[in-house]
């Protein structure tokens, strides 16, 4: 990015837009926490076991490299990163209720879990009620 | 020893998110003492970590496989500092709640710790 171009999205350099302030520091760290499970997780099966769940694993794959961004963009802040982030969080959330009620309907296709299996329940039901704090928080920070 | 240590650890991993959810709620940042909590959570997250490479190297094997063992000791021994260096670039009662929030995943990671090991 060129130094007019950042001009243009904050106004001055260095006066980027933080969204890690405040409760946005609980949200990275769910975040966090969420894309090292995620990641590690497909990496292990997708490296040992792949035929087993090809479906299930990739799915956890994705959702691993969907939380990298959200985590990636609430850390660098900004305008442009709130509007990605927001983006990513909604696609995060039509994702989780699509997989849960997928897996709840038709479980042969998942012989293994992923990461949002039955909305997440493996994971204290995070995945489902991370992207709706999230969208509530990238909305607020909007107007602060 | 290795079950005692688990246990151990996530008992005091829950305390420790009481404590700092305490702190939040009180509208507190985390204090010196919190991070002296902190630490000693940690540091059984760091026994923890050693005495489970101790007891592969001897040749014992976790019911569910050595790499997903070695990969949650290495996430349970992360899990407390990372969050509580998040707690010292916050320092409001959000500071409090993400270590709060820390010692939640630490139990969290400690029960499926358990579980890797005994089957």
């Amino acid at each position: 990015m060129t130094a007019t171009d950042r001009t243009a999205e904050e106004g001055a350099p260095g006066t980027r837009r933080k969204l890690i302030a405040g409760p946005g520091i609980l949200l990275v760290w769910l975040y966090g926490v969420m894309v090292v499970g995620a990641v590690s997780r497909s990496v292990f099966q997708i490296a040992t076991d792949f035929d087993r769940a090809p479906l299930a694993y990739s799915l956890s794959a994705l959702a691993g490299v969907v939380y990298g961004f959200i985590t990636y963009s609430l850390v660098r802040g900004g305008d442009r990163a709130r509007r990605a982030a927001l983006v990513c969080c909604a696609a995060e959330l039509v994702g989780v209720l699509i997989v849960g009620t997928w897996t709840l309907l038709e479980p042969s296709a998942f012989p293994d879990t992923t990461v949002w299996s039955d909305y997440g329940r493996g994971y204290l039901f995070i995945p489902v009620l991370l992207p709706v704090t999230g969208m509530l928080w990238l909305r607020r920070a909007r107007t602060a | 020893m290795l079950d005692a240590l688990t246990i151990a650890t996530g008992v005091a991993a829950l305390a420790l998110a009481a404590w700092c959810g305490f702190a939040a709620y009180r509208d507190q940042r985390t204090m010196d003492w919190h991070f002296l909590g902190m630490a000693v959570v940690s540091l059984l997250a760091v026994v923890q970590l050693v005495v489970g490479i101790v007891q592969l190297a001897r040749g014992e094997k976790p019911a569910q496989g050595t790499a997903i063992f070695v990969a949650y000791l290495l996430g349970a021994f992360a899990c407390v500092p990372a969050a509580g260096f998040m707690s010292l670039a916050e320092r409001s009662r959000w500071g409090s709640l993400t270590v709060s929030a820390g010692g939640v995943v630490l139990a969290v990671l400690e029960v499926r710790l358990f579980d890797i090991w005994g089957g």
